[in-house]
């Protein structure tokens, strides 16, 4: 027989725990005081106070007392309740009773953190322990409800942290769908030439993982795709992918990049947006080299066999004015389908991996360093295009004029650490600025300044490697670099003017060199607000997505069974991402490896008794979990679909509806515990 | 429910506010406000619910039945609420509950909603704080009592009733005793 049935018409007999943290609460709140208070209220029949509640003899004083104190509530003042309600609720059934006779008090986060009087805090935290001995008697034996999880897993963005989620759920014989919003998987790192502090190059590391997401068994890859809608919840998502129309049928398109060679245009005319329009390339045209998937793609802006311009609905017309010499090189594969159209793929998983990135500062919002005015100065992700193999000049180092620089000033944290721009520091840029000193002097026998503010190189082998680096006979001047001009004396050939204050020396310093690289930061991409309120996420006040908690649950979200990895929740570098993506693959793991995810008892329902069938909820539940019964003439609440927010609870005007948890009763008796008189 | 004001050890009147924060991004703000140590007004009494549209009005009017000086709503910003439109449901109660205590004689300043998501901590702060400062510059409202005030009166007027009823027509006293403020207010 339930243990609960048998004490059913027992006297309500609570007990009262408060926790000191250490100090975290007992500095501000007289902890032997509240517990001293409770003891007086009625129904208590412990009431203790203890160093860390949440310990294991603290979980075991709860049972204890369950068990020889005859308990049949218990009720924990100590932190939020998002951070150890669950904790408790466990200790209260290991006891023996149900979880849901148990009731947090936060009195660290909301009192003792927060208030500086230890009198006043003291009082607010007895107030608060009295709303929730109020409550509890109340509360009524709830059973958690187990939904089955499906075990496929979305992933949402194919960078490197995209691509390493990918493989490793993939790897465990889950079935994974890429969805990635560019022509190919590989995101920022494909574009990198070589990485700090090892210095290999980027595309050796990450080629052969793109190639396993291309051709791993259980990965489905949608590159060019994007997600626009998502509906239910952990376990059951349902999602809706776009998939842009390339103009090649993916499954016929062998890679030759035959289509290329023969288009109409001799020679690539169009901005390369691989290469940051250092480059060309033809109206069809492969991404990059390695691009995965490795199949070519037509650009309908540029492409003669359109008419220009977009339609309204974002589709393009076909013109059908070209000679189109792509079809006849691609001859029997028949890959080329001018008449392709978006298309939706409905897809159900239990679990999303957010891996969105970053986009990498504009450095026009700068405009005293020149940037888009001087044809020589460069962001740093430019120069990683430039000096790479593949890249526009085939890895010589020249600048837009053709010219090989003699002198090249690096500009630390430009829209980083700046009130006027971005004020977190994007972790990265000192690093990525140091490799990229090495690599001009290895490049060529120009001369490099680093102008910085300071010089921020934790982690695994950096310092090492900034030491390194720093000894290969670069400058490094400590001080922000405060404008950027062109030299009066030498106007022809584009030489610029570097000018900062050494701080080191306390001289303004005037710099003349040939090439700037400004070494800009990282922020949210300008799509994760539209992402955030797709996915039902929370965003910190710079834009990134905000994790369930900054040490202890620093993958999930908000919204069960969402994960986070990579930079699209904060800077950071590749290891860091790669790491956060194996914990975000980990967590959906042991999400779907359960086999079930449990759901809080707290949905709403109709006491049919006393339902007046006016119809009031009806219109007002965002899932129409409710409904009318036209033959009782009653509202009837699908508990399948309620996800307890108790809107409708509200509505009731007779008060039929109830929620658990979240009980009218249970609210009332909070209300006037929090006002109740208190011992002066 | 004599304590009708919230008095400190010291004799000094500070005002109560309930606060009503929903579980998504209020109370999660709150709770960013706590673990950013930032420091406000310790007046206020956080009540969590789930969804700011899970206010009921009756539990703002008991509030300030009950002896509450002021009351805070907190629900997630338009178009972010956990629950689609929870949010929604709240603003049309919250405009309605407005116009309903001014006519209770409570001042509609005492009654405040905002949006505040789960990174604004230092929202928290500053409208907790600035909430407290309202209440303090309108005063103490000690609705009960004002009850007690009103009981006495209804009583005086009972008897009063009573009594003269008694002078013209005895034996319908009896009828009219329950008639006393007992019932005005649960």
């Amino acid at each position: 027989m339930n243990i609960m049935e048998t004490r059913k018409n027992e006297p309500v007999r609570i007990g009262f725990y408060v926790c000191h943290c250490g100090v975290n609460i007992a500095h501000m709140v007289d902890v032997e005081a509240v517990a001293k208070y409770v003891a007086t209220l009625p129904n208590v029949v412990v009431s203790r106070n203890y160093k860390y509640m949440c310990s294991d003899p603290g979980q075991e004083m709860i049972q204890k007392d369950i068990r020889e104190q005859r308990l049949n509530r218990v009720v924990v003042a100590a932190c939020s309740p998002l951070l150890h309600e669950h904790t408790f609720r466990g200790a209260t059934e290991a006891g023996g009773l149900n979880p849901f006779y148990f009731q947090m008090v936060n009195i660290r986060e909301h009192n003792s953190w927060v208030h500086t009087d230890r009198l006043e805090a003291t009082r607010k935290a007895m107030a608060l322990a009295r709303a929730a001995i109020q409550r509890v008697p109340h509360h009524k034996p709830l059973e958690v409800k187990k939904v089955p999880i499906n075990p496929d897993v979305l992933i949402v963005g194919g960078g490197i942290a995209g691509i390493h989620a990918a493989i490793t759920m993939a790897n465990a014989g889950k079935k994974v769908y890429l969805v990635e919003k560019e022509p190919s998987i590989g995101g920022h790192m494909a574009m990198f030439d070589k990485t700090f502090p090892t210095l290999d190059c980027a595309m050796c590391v990450l080629s052969p993982k793109m190639a396993t997401v291309g051709s791993h068994p259980n990965i489905t890859l949608w590159t060019y795709s994007e997600v626009v809608k998502v509906d239910g919840y952990v376990g059951n998502f349902k999602v809706t992918v776009r998939r842009k129309p390339r103009y090649i049928i993916e499954d016929l398109c062998t890679g030759c990049q035959e289509c290329v060679a023969n288009c109409v245009y001799k020679e690539p005319k169009f901005p390369d947006a691989f290469n940051l329009g250092l480059g060309k390339r033809k109206p069809v045209y492969m991404p990059f080299a390695q691009a995965i998937p490795s199949i070519a793609i037509i650009d309908p802006e540029v492409c003669l066999n359109f008419k220009r311009g977009k339609n309204p609905d974002g589709s393009y017309t076909v013109s059908d004015k070209c000679k189109k010499l792509c079809v006849v090189a691609c001859g029997d594969r028949k890959a080329i389908d001018f008449s392709q159209k978006a298309e939706d793929k409905e897809i159900t998983v239990g679990t999303i991996i957010m891996a969105t990135g970053f986009k990498t500062f504009d450095p026009r919002r700068t405009p005293y360093y020149g940037y888009g005015v001087y044809p020589n100065v460069y962001t740093a992700l430019e120069l990683e295009r430039v000096i790479n193999a593949s890249g526009p000049t085939e890895g010589h180092l020249v600048m837009r004029n053709g010219k090989e620089p003699k002198r090249v000033a690096i500009v630390h944290c430009v829209g980083s650490r700046d009130e006027n721009t971005n004020r977190w520091c994007s972790r990265v840029c000192c690093l990525y600025s140091l490799k990229l000193a090495h690599l001009i002097l290895e490049h060529t026998d120009a001369e490099v300044y680093n102008f910085y503010i300071d010089m921020r190189t934790p982690g695994k082998s950096m310092e090492e490697f900034y030491n390194r680096v720093a000894e290969e006979g670069m400058h490094l001047v400590r001080g922000r670099v405060a404008d950027v001009y062109p030299d009066p004396n030498d106007t022809a050939s584009g030489r610029l003017i570097v000018q900062a204050e050494d701080t080191l020396t306390n001289r303004i310093l005037k710099i003349p060199v040939d090439m700037v690289v400004l070494s800009v930061g990282l922020e949210p991409r300008p799509e994760a607000e539209d992402l955030r309120r797709l996915f039902n996420l929370s965003c910190s006040s710079e834009g990134w997505f905000l994790e369930r908690h900054p040490k202890l649950a620093p993958v999930s979200t908000f919204t069960d069974g969402i994960f986070l990895a990579g930079c699209c929740q904060g800077p950071k570098d590749i290891p860091d991402s790669v790491a956060q993506a194996g914990a975000a693959a980990a967590e959906a793991f042991s999400l779907i490896d359960k086999g079930y995810v449990e759901q809080e008892p707290n949905t709403a329902f109709v006491l049919a008794e006393e339902c007046s069938g006016c119809k009031s909820c009806i219109p007002l539940c965002p899932y129409t979990a409710i409904s009318f019964n036209e033959e009782t003439k009653k509202a009837f609440i699908n508990e399948a679909l309620c996800k307890g927010c108790g809107t409708c609870v509200a509505a009731c005007p007779s008060g039929s509806i109830v929620q658990n948890l979240f009980e009218d009763q249970e609210i009332f008796s909070e209300i006037d515990g929090v006002l109740a008189p208190l011992p002066q | 429910m004599s304590d009708s004001t919230n008095k400190t050890p010291d004799g000094n009147w500070t005002p109560r506010i309930v606060a009503f924060f929903c579980n998504w991004c209020t109370y999660t703000a709150a709770d960013l406000a706590g673990v950013s140590r930032m420091k406000y007004a310790s007046n206020i009494r956080v009540i969590r619910l789930m969804c700011s549209g899970r206010v009921d009005p009756q539990f703002v009017v008991d509030a300030f039945a009950k002896g509450a000086d002021g009351v805070l709503i907190g629900g997630c910003h338009p178009n972010d609420c956990h629950y689609v439109e929870g949010n929604y449901k709240c603003l049309r109660r919250y405009q309605m509950l407005k116009r309903m205590i001014a006519d209770m004689g409570i001042e509609p300043d005492r009654l405040r909603l905002e949006w505040i998501s789960a990174a604004e901590g230092e929202k928290v702060r500053r409208v907790v704080n600035e909430m407290v400062e309202t209440v303090k510059q309108l005063g103490p409202l000690g609705i009960p009592a004002k009850f007690e005030q009103w009981d006495k009166e209804m009583n005086a007027l009972a008897e009063h009733v009573a009594a003269s009823q008694g002078a013209g027509a005895p034996g319908s006293s009896g009828q009219n005793k329950p008639q006393t403020a007992q019932t005005a207010h649960v």
